[in-house]
């Protein structure tokens, strides 16, 4: 196996690109360097990108922030504003693996990995964010839930990498949350999880929402039902446990080791339903 | 210059670890625990699932736990690693070792060393952490033995300690 450690997006690019996919970008390496030992994957080399300047930055302007795909959960959590501005795309970002695995995972690791149950990738849904891609034909951008298609499956083009995350600047009563069910709080996968972000007008009413689901499909899934549900309302009562039937018609899960497709097709309205109410507090509602 | 390839596809490795400095070729596909191991014979790094999920193999690179089965070795070039030989100074234990030891925070001791490592950073970053913040740093590391509850007291142990000699 070839290693290369790379300075710049256009030498990763280029590196990959004549690979051919032989070689596979390394950010955090909690999930290749796993996969590659269980004898999964077999890349004849990797691209180190942690230490090109626009994977490994938080950078905040006019527009939002732009967050490094390379950033690790731990820098995410050290970030003066950004967790106060998106708490649940942070949050969700923190409870991928453990404290330990905090310092090398990333948001970019964890989207391409293409997991169902990804713990970002429903709370990154929710916030709206979208995905800078740079490969051999030129940057573009694409809204984060369009980028797996399928377990271990995305579509990005052959030698084409996440630069970084676009988070816009939310408006002055906006909240967001993400809350996952598992077993044990470290180390385990997501049995469902559910991301919320909404914004409330001066009465408390609901102007808009996203929601996203984890571990419950093929793929993480954006919600779109829960705008016409929540738009024009309070956050609570009735216009919540709407909400949770939603997300659980929404839900086409499977059985496994971890829960029966039953019992998450349940629980994600549950999740959904917590989310909101948090989001709406954080919102000021 | 980590992507400088002298001899059979083998990267040359500069590395401080416990504060001495190691210079290596080593094969790209070697990780960083096999790295300590086996090429510097730092046999307190134990290896446990080998896939990043128990924390026996937890190593503070530049001050922050890894898993060293997740990491290979030549992304430790130019920086710092700690291992559990460097936690000891002048043959006198660190207080985190002689917390465990006082409070049986370890039964067949195989995954101590990643607990305490663990640890170590935990303190770093707070000298004095509450229950809630230690259980989230313990619940990282997979402990088949003790039940967790002797761990807590020795991380408890390690904090009045520290802080006492802090004081």
């Amino acid at each position: 196996m070839q290693y290369q450690a790379v300075q710049t997006l256009e030498e990763a690019v280029e590196s990959l690109s004549r690979a051919g996919g032989e070689h596979l970008p390394l950010a955090g390496g909690t999930d290749l360097l796993a996969q590659r030992r269980a004898g999964r994957i077999d890349p004849k080399g990797v691209v180190d990108l942690k230490r090109i300047p626009e994977l490994a930055e938080i950078v905040l302007d006019d527009d939002g922030y732009r967050v490094g795909a390379a950033v690790s959960g731990a820098e995410l959590g050290e970030h003066p504003t950004l967790g106060q501005d998106w708490p649940g795309v942070v949050e969700a970002a923190q409870l991928i693996g453990s404290t330990q695995i905090q310092g090398r995972a990333s948001m970019g690791g964890n989207l391409c990995n293409a997991s169902p149950a990804a713990d970002s990738v429903p709370a990154l849904i929710a916030a709206g964010a979208l995905c800078s891609l740079v490969g051999p034909s030129g940057r573009r951008e694409l809204p984060v839930e369009e980028i797996i298609l399928g377990p271990g499956q995305t579509c990005l083009a052959p030698g084409e990498i996440v630069a970084h995350f676009r988070l816009p600047r939310p408006g002055p009563r906006a909240g967001d949350a993400y809350l996952r069910l598992i077993p044990r709080t470290e180390m385990d996968i997501a049995v469902v999880g559910a991301g919320v972000s909404l914004e409330l007008d001066a009465d408390g009413l609901c102007t808009g929402c996203r929601v996203g689901l984890g571990a419950v499909a093929p793929t993480p899934l954006r919600l779109d039902e829960a705008q016409a549900i929540l738009v024009g309302r309070r956050v609570e009562g009735s216009v919540l446990d709407d909400l949770a039937a939603a997300a659980s018609a929404a839900a086409q899960p499977i059985d496994d080791m971890r829960a029966t497709a039953e019992y998450r097709v349940r629980v994600v309205g549950v999740m959904a339903k917590r989310a909101a109410q948090i989001a709406a507090t954080r919102a000021g509602g | 210059m980590a992507s400088e390839q002298p001899q059979q596809g083998g990267i040359r490795l500069k590395v401080r670890v416990n504060g001495e400095q190691h210079e290596s070729v080593v094969d790209p596909r070697m990780n960083l625990a096999d790295y300590l191991r086996e090429e510097l014979r730092l046999t307190a790094t134990h290896v446990g699932c080998e896939h990043g999920v128990c924390g026996i193999c937890n190593v503070l690179v530049d001050g922050q736990t890894v898993r060293s089965c997740l990491m290979l070795a030549v992304q430790v070039d130019g920086k710092e690693v700690l291992t559990v030989e460097g936690l000891a100074e002048g043959g006198k234990l660190h207080p985190i070792q002689e917390a465990f030891i006082e409070e049986h925070g370890l039964q067949c001791g195989f995954c101590t060393g990643g607990f305490m490592m663990a640890i170590c950073e935990l303190f770093d970053r707070n000298p004095s952490p509450s229950e809630e913040e230690i259980k989230e740093v313990v619940g990282g590391q997979i402990c088949r033995c003790t039940g967790y509850n002797a761990i807590l007291r020795s991380v408890q142990n390690a904090a009045a300690k520290m802080g006492a000699s802090r004081s």
